[in-house]
């Protein structure tokens, strides 16, 4: 069952339909699949290949040159704790050092009963709220030890599910363009003029 | 803090703060629901889009060309002249927004992306009209899931009341706009690597010159790609026109930047900041920006520009946010990202959280960088570590050379009696990865050369065994 479902199969088409190129949906395409399964399946990949018109292989190169690609079962919450240079002028190493202990893990690891992951990530994009953190892509800012202490507590409880959705969910609401409104991607090779706004003699 | 200075922060945008100066891109960051198609519309929304649509395209292009309005994504290339490299006569042209924000304390276009979709929205459009564009691909960085979920909904609102599509406000004018998302790779933010991503490719950079996007980009297009923050400038140029942006700042960087000050200082955050005058001690110290040094500290040394940049020590507070003067005065301003240490700080460690960023994110691509940089990674861990010797320093200088031969630009020291060594450098890789991997230690050694004698020992003498020793061992076997 980790081919993409039917529902998926119908988003991913839409999303193909996008781009003058079906690989340029590859990235999308498996981010969709990650979302169904949690990690990137071999059966997904091939899939995806199919949908797309690549071969597996050329799937796998693309998406295991990124980060965000989980190849192995992860934990339903990934906590990605920066360590770059404004986090750790902050004390980000010791919060790093803080989480390995209460989860018992090493970074890298998974909690035994499979509900989170603990990595060491790179700057986040919130420098000025160091030493911040990220559980599924959502920020947790200005972390203390004991700030750290309550989340995993919450995430353990399963206060934070209604806010938080397991590992794989990126934006929530997706992009849909209605049939009425779309321009439509044209392949390149097929675009010989310039669009109907750009007057021909105008263009340098 | 004086009732002038206005400046604000709200819970719903970490770290920003409004100041009494001019907003040309944060200028909806007051209101909490700033990022609603229905708040867009009320404070002046999609006003500058039908204002360029009522000119020709070439007016709106030569708006911006005189506007100057400089690239936000670090190399400071003005808009206006790179979508005038586009090869007359062929089609299609595409936009690529770049929103993979992610050099080392860079903390704006996240906000611009969260905060105002809808004003990116509006850039994006304005660009494509003017410049040709019919089709945009707007990029987010993979670990920004608000961003995503603000541009989508935007782009929903959007196309379903006409601003985004085909007949765009009835007129001839029709693009789409595609949400496209990363998924975790510092170096697809160098713009041929981005379009290899969105090619469905690793993220590589392609080897520049002899073709630059605007001329072989995304499937062998013309293709421009901006930054963010850039395109976010757009509908203000629109609406208030040339005269009114180049009013703030200065002649050679007029407008408005979004600085991100981070690290050891009372008030970090994130500033729009007047272009080309503000100076980094008003950045620093300034009571409407980051209040000084925590602890009331001295302050030992700033990282000017994002990780990539050489560093500057407090000689150098008084040179201003504008590009040619940080250059002169040996580093970049690049992102518009200010890193600030205070004098309790570990120069060698923290040199070395730049060095594994730099060493981890090379994509493989060429050998002075996916070498060079772990080595350089190897060497400081160890001296950090405590186990480095002298040699290790020298092995470091000479790494540094084979990514960046010649003299390396840093900054003057008084106390060392240094002189300035302007930007930029040279270099042997394909994109700014390698050379990143080496600025930030190369400005460490250089302006604290005794932290790194203090922690290394000499190195022990090689014992060498001359040749007719080992013959004679041989003999005897
Ligand atoms: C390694 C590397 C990373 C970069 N990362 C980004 C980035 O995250 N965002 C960005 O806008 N530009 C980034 N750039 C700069 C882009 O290559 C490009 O110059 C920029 O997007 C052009 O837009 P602008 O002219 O509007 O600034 C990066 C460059 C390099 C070499
Ligand atoms: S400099 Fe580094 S990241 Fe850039 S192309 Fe070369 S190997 Fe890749
Ligand atoms: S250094 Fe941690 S978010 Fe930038």
């Amino acid at each position: 069952m980790s081919r993409l479902s039917d529902h998926n199969v119908v988003i991913a088409r839409e999303i193909i339909a996008r781009y003058p190129k079906p690989k340029s949906a590859l990235i999308p395409l498996v981010h969709l699949s990650q979302e169904q399964n949690g990690y990137v399946t071999t059966e997904a990949m091939k899939h995806i290949a199919e949908l797309i018109g690549v071969t597996p292989a050329e799937v796998y190169g693309t998406a295991t040159f990124y980060e965000m690609f989980k190849f192995e079962p992860v934990g339903k919450y990934v906590v990605n704790v920066c360590g770059t240079m404004s986090c750790a002028l902050l004390g980000a190493g010791e919060l790093l050092h803080h989480a390995e202990e209460k989860l018992g893990v090493k970074a890298g690891g998974t909690t035994d009963d499979g509900l989170i992951t603990l990595m060491p990530a790179e700057c986040q994009a919130a420098c000025t709220e160091a030493p911040c953190l990220q559980v599924n892509y959502r920020f947790r800012y200005r972390m203390t030890t004991s700030d750290l202490d309550a989340l995993i507590d919450d995430l353990r409880a399963g206060r934070l599910d209604g806010e938080i959705p397991p590992h794989g969910t990126l934006g929530r609401t997706r992009q849909t363009i209605p049939d009425d409104r779309a321009v439509g991607a044209v392949h390149p090779d097929d675009v010989t003029t310039g669009p109907a706004w750009i007057p021909m003699e105008q263009d340098r | 803090m004086t009732d002038s200075t206005r400046a604000v922060t709200h819970d719903y945008i970490p770290g920003f703060y409004i100041g009494d100066r001019p907003q040309v891109v944060t200028s909806r960051f007051e209101y909490e629901d700033s990022y609603t198609l229905e708040r867009f519309l009320a404070t002046d929304g999609y006003k500058g889009l039908e204002k360029c649509l009522a000119g020709t395209p070439a007016q709106m292009h030569e708006e911006v060309k005189v506007s100057t309005v400089l690239g936000r994504g670090g190399a400071g290339f003005p808009a206006g002249v790179k979508w005038g490299f586009t090869p007359a006569g062929v089609w299609p042209r595409y936009l690529v927004v770049n929103g993979d924000e992610s050099e080392p304390g860079t903390y704006k276009d996240r906000l611009l992306m969260e905060r105002d979709p809808h004003q990116l929205i509006e850039g994006c459009l304005i660009a494509c009209y003017a410049a040709g564009l019919s089709q945009c691909f707007l990029y987010v960085r993979g670990e920004m899931a608000l961003a995503q979920e603000r541009i989508a909904t935007a782009l929903n609102e959007a196309y379903a009341a006409g601003y985004v599509g085909t007949n765009i406000l009835g007129t001839d004018f029709s693009v789409d706009i595609v949400l496209h998302w990363g998924a975790g790779a510092y170096v697809v933010g160098e713009e041929t690597a981005l379009i290899e991503s969105l090619e469905g490719e690793r993220g590589m950079p392609r080897l520049k010159p002899p073709f630059f996007p605007a001329a072989v980009g995304l499937y062998g297009k013309p293709t421009i790609v901006n930054n963010v923050e850039t395109l976010a400038n757009l509908p203000f140029v629109a609406l208030n026109g040339s005269v009114a942006y180049t009013a703030i700042g200065t002649a050679t960087s007029p407008g408005t930047r979004m600085v991100a000050v981070s690290g050891h200082v009372k008030r970090p955050g994130v500033f729009e900041i007047v272009n080309g005058s503000t100076t980094f001690r008003d950045i620093i110290y300034g009571e409407e920006f980051s209040q000084g040094i925590r602890d009331d500290n001295d302050l030992k040394a700033f990282v000017p520009g994002g990780g990539s940049a050489p560093w500057f020590l407090p000689d150098q507070l008084d040179v201003p946010f504008e590009g040619r003067e940080a250059g002169t005065a040996g580093s970049m301003l690049g992102s518009g990202a200010v890193m600030v240490m205070d004098s309790t700080t570990d120069i060698p460690a923290a040199a070395l959280t730049l060095t594994k960023f730099y060493a981890h994110e090379s994509c493989g691509k060429c050998t002075p960088c996916r070498e060079g940089g772990t080595w350089l990674m190897r060497l400081l861990e160890r001296v950090v570590a405590g186990h480095g010797t002298d040699a290790d320093l020298a092995q470091m200088l000479e790494v540094g050379q084979t990514i960046c031969p010649g003299e390396m630009p840093h900054a003057s020291s008084e106390r060392l009696g240094l002189e300035a060594v302007p930007f930029p450098y040279k270099m042997t890789t394909i994109c700014f990865v390698g050379p990143s991997a080496w600025a930030p230690l190369h400005s460490a050694l250089t302006l604290f050369p005794e932290e790194f004698a203090a922690r290394v020992t000499p190195a022990p003498k090689r014992i060498s065994i001359p040749v007719t020793a080992l013959a004679a061992a041989g003999a005897d076997q």
